[in-house]
This record gives C-alpha cells, structure tokens and sequence, in this order.
C-alpha cells in the first residue's frame, strides 16, 4: 500500500513538472511552427473521417433512441432542439474526446515511446535541439486547438444526423429543422461545453506525450506507453467533464 | 564557432597531449546497489582515437552519455574542451554537444524522415544563415564522404544495418564535429562491413582531425582505430595501453579479450 501510495504522489508529482515544463517552453523561442502545422495536419485533418462518422451515428441514433419516449407524450416536436441541446453540451465533446483519445493520445504515446526507446530523442538532445520543444510543445498545442474543433465538425454532422433520423419517420423541411435546433439553444449551452473541450484537448495530448516521452527501455513499454495513455486520457476527459458540468452548473 | 573554440582550449604547444576530454572520479549508482561506474578517472588528446571495452554491463556507454550530458553522474568532474560540463546550463551545454558528434548504437535515425531530412534537421537548426542550396551541397558532401550519396532520398527502413550506421555517422559529421563518441559503431555487422566502418572511422580521424572515444567488443575495430585501449572492470579501470600491449599483457582477463 505504502508502495502504491508513493507511486501514485511521484506520478502525480512527475506530470505536474512535466506540465510546467509545458508552460515554460510554450512562450519560449524558438518556435517549430512547421511541426505544430504538420501535428495540426496529422490530428485535426486526419481524424476528420472517423469523427464525421461517429458523429453521424450519434445524431442518427439519440434522434432514433429518443423518438418513442417524446411520441409517448406528443412532444415530438421537441426532438430536432433536445438532439441538438444532448449533443452539443454533452454528448458530441465526450464522445469525439474519446474518439481522440484513443486515437491521438495511443498515437502520440506509441510514437514518442518509440522514438525514446530508439534512442531518437537521446539523438536529439546531443544534436543541441530540445526535444520537449519539437515533440511535446508541439502536440499538446495542435490537440488543445484540433479537438476543439472537431468537437464542433462533430456537433454539425450530429445534427445533420438527427435530422436524417427525424425525416426517417416524418416530413420535416431542413429550414424548419435548422430554425427549431437554434430556438432550443442559448450561448449559454455553447460556451461552457466548447470551453472544456480545449481542456479535453490539452489533457488528451499532455497524457499521450508523457507517456511516451517517459517510456521505459525495452518494445514493450511502447505498448504500455500507448495503452496507458488511452485509460488515463480517457478517464482524465470523465472527470474535467464531470468537473465542468458542475461549474456550469454552479455559474450559469 | 571556430572563435568560440579558440577562447575556450588551452593554449598548448605540443598538439599531441592537449586534452579534449578529462574524467576525474566519475561515480554512477542506478537504484540503491547497482554500482556501474566506481570512480573513472580518463582524459582524451586531440588528434587521439581512444578504444574502451569492457564486457556488457560494465559502464561504457555510460561514461561517454555523461559526457554528452544524456547522464548525469553522482560524482565526479567531466571537463570538455577545459569546461566542466556538468556545471554548465542548458544553452551552454548545447554549444559543447554541438562540437561533439554521437553515434548511437542502433543509429537512432528519425524513422519518419528521409535520409535528406535526417541530415538537414540538425543542419538547418545550428546553421540558420545557410540558403537552401548550401544546406544541400553539405548533406550531399557528407553522404558523399560515408559513400552514400545515392540514398538521400530513402526511408531509414529502407536501409540495411550498414548503411544506416553511415547515415548516422554522416548526421553525426554534417555539423563538423571536433570529438566523436561512437557507441558500438560495428555492432550487429558482418564482417566486411564492420570493417568497412572501421575504415571509415579511420579515414574520418585523418581527413577531419577529430578525436573519438570507440565503444567496441569488436577487436578487429579496435585493432584498427585504437590509439590507446582502456579496460573496464566493475566500474573501474582496469587496464590501459596500446593494442600490442594490452595483447602481450601478463592478465590472463585482459588477454582473454584478444583471444
């Protein structure tokens, strides 16, 4: 137990110096603003695909899923704004972010667990370039700015979904579905829930990176650094989420 | 840089015995009992190519990974070129790495890089003033210099063994670097081109004047490149000399490596 115990405060301990690490060479120059491009590229365009399809589901089916229950009670005409308010506060950042961090965050890991147990960011550092710079700085910043917006592609193709989903058992114009989506929805539902998911993106690659970046010698901690950092990120996005709807909550 | 150099070396007549490099009670403990370094004491002339074996395990690569500052020893003094590298900060320690040149046991290529991009990378951070086609006429002057300037457009993954230690040695050459280390630099090659690289190795040293420190277990490669031989024993050191006479010493353990 004591074991543990110490394992988890030098864990604890470890990501905070790594995290403000972060922050110190974020603002430092010299900036790789080519890596942070081609990283932008890597996550946010390439993952364009996946979250299109996802998102697609989620849409089709909360509209499926819910339709009964609101037939029961003659509210279907509440369904295009309840889709839209279940996907855009909560659904469609929880579920891209977990996309992500299966996605990105086991990527990131495996990628820098590989590169470290290969000697290539040793390789890096005695060639006089910071590696933390060029690797890490450059990922933490690409995901806190592409999940952001994949949350937001994801949020649209949701509702392109729901509105598949409506038309699947009425006739409903696409104009009145649009108009009905925005009635049912306040800034108020879009702002806190697109904060936090700049800190889902954040945490999605901070994790990833320093599970690679602290991978120990030997192949199998590649692995170990890519499968802990999809259960970490992916516990880490329940609890900021859990944390920001109670703030929302409390503020608003 | 070459400025830079000329405040930092002592100024010494004899070129032979200036050093480059000087270890003094160099001590490293991983965990609580694992004694790998036990109080090295080594220096490196200019000009010199120092040979150091040992068996596995027995703190090689540790010592020359100290040196470049990838460990950082419990005890000791390392200077390089009259600095104390342990005591300087990190933008002062990276002007040192950028006069030393590394090269690592397995290569430690950037896999996602072309063999251009791999030299390039290091080229393009350390030397910002050159244009695009001074940044290619180095990197097709070094590859040419490993003889290997057909391959500046392949994946590490399409290289074999061989020809991914000379890429490495050609990163590793492409900032002109005034010491090398070389960890195992023949390490899982056949024959002829174990002595393929220990020639170029050899040719470097003439060709550039650099100084090295060669990790090796391969005595072919040592026989070669060694101006002076060190043995390393439980830490410590256990003999030195030249080939010949390590190879006639009296210690049955020291001859058993030349057997």
């Amino acid at each position: 137990m004591n074991v543990y115990l110490k394992n988890v405060f030098t864990d604890v301990g470890n990501v905070t110096l790594f995290t403000s690490k972060f922050f110190k060479e974020v603002f430092s120059p010299p900036y790789e603003f080519k890596e942070f491009m081609k990283q932008c590229y890597i996550i946010g365009y390439k993952s364009i695909p996946l979250v299109a399809i996802t998102g697609f589901i989620m849409g089709l089916v909360l509209t499926l899923q819910s339709r009964p229950t609101l037939a029961k009670f003659g509210a279907e005409s509440w369904l295009p704004g309840m889709v839209a308010l279940s996907l855009i506060r909560e659904i469609a950042p929880v579920i891209t972010a977990l996309i992500c961090a299966g996605k990105i965050s086991s990527g990131i890991g495996a990628e820098l667990g590989s590169m470290k147990v290969t000697e290539q960011i040793d390789a890096m550092e005695v060639a006089a370039i910071n590696p933390f710079k060029y690797l890490v700085v450059t990922r933490i910043l690409a995901t806190t700015l592409m999940v952001p917006l994949l949350v937001i592609f994801a949020d649209g193709i949701g509702m392109l979904g729901g509105y598949i989903g409506i038309n699947m058992h009425g006739d409903v114009s696409l104009f009145r579905y649009i108009s009905k989506v925005f009635d049912s929805l306040a800034f108020v539902d879009i702002i806190p829930a697109t904060i936090k998911t700049f800190f889902f993106g954040f945490f999605i690659g901070m994790i990833g990176c320093y599970k690679g970046f602290n991978a120990e010698n030997g192949t199998a901690s590649v692995g170990q650094a890519a499968n802990s950092a999809v259960v970490t990120a992916s516990l880490t996005i329940f609890i900021i989420d859990m944390l920001a709807v109670q703030l929302t909550d409390l503020l608003f | 840089m070459e400025q830079e150099a000329k405040t930092i070396l002592p100024q010494v007549t004899s070129e032979e015995k200036v050093p480059v490099i000087e270890i003094n009670g160099l001590v490293k403990t991983f965990g609580e009992n694992n004694h790998v370094l036990k109080g090295i004491n080594l220096s490196l002339n200019k000009g010199e190519d120092l040979v150091i074996l040992g068996r596995s395990g027995s703190g090689k690569s540790i010592t020359i990974k100290c040196i470049v500052g990838l460990v950082v020893p419990d005890e000791g003094e390392i200077k390089v070129f009259g600095q104390n590298v342990l005591n300087l900060v990190t933008h002062q320690l990276n002007e040192v790495r950028i006069r030393i040149g590394f090269l690592f046991q397995n290569s430690a290529l950037y896999d996602s890089m072309t063999v251009k991009q791999n030299l390039a990378f290091t080229l393009k951070r350390h030397a910002s003033d050159l244009t695009s086609q001074e940044i290619e006429t180095h990197i097709n002057a070094v590859l040419e210099s490993v003889g290997l300037a057909e391959a500046i457009n392949k994946m590490p993954s399409e290289l074999s063994g061989g020809m991914r230690k000379r890429i490495a040695l050609a990163r590793t050459l492409i900032l002109k670097p005034e010491i090398i280390l070389y960890d195992e630099p023949t390490t899982g090659l056949d024959t002829i081109t174990s002595r393929e690289i220990s020639e170029l190795i050899l040719d470097l040293k003439k060709k550039n004047n650099t100084s090295s420190i060669i990790i090796t277990h391969d005595m072919a490669c040592a026989k070669l490149t060694a101006d002076r031989i060190i043995i390393l024993k439980d830490g410590v050191i256990h003999a030195e000399g030249s080939y010949q006479e390590l190879e006639e010493s009296e210690d049955q353990w020291v001859r058993s490596f030349f057997i």
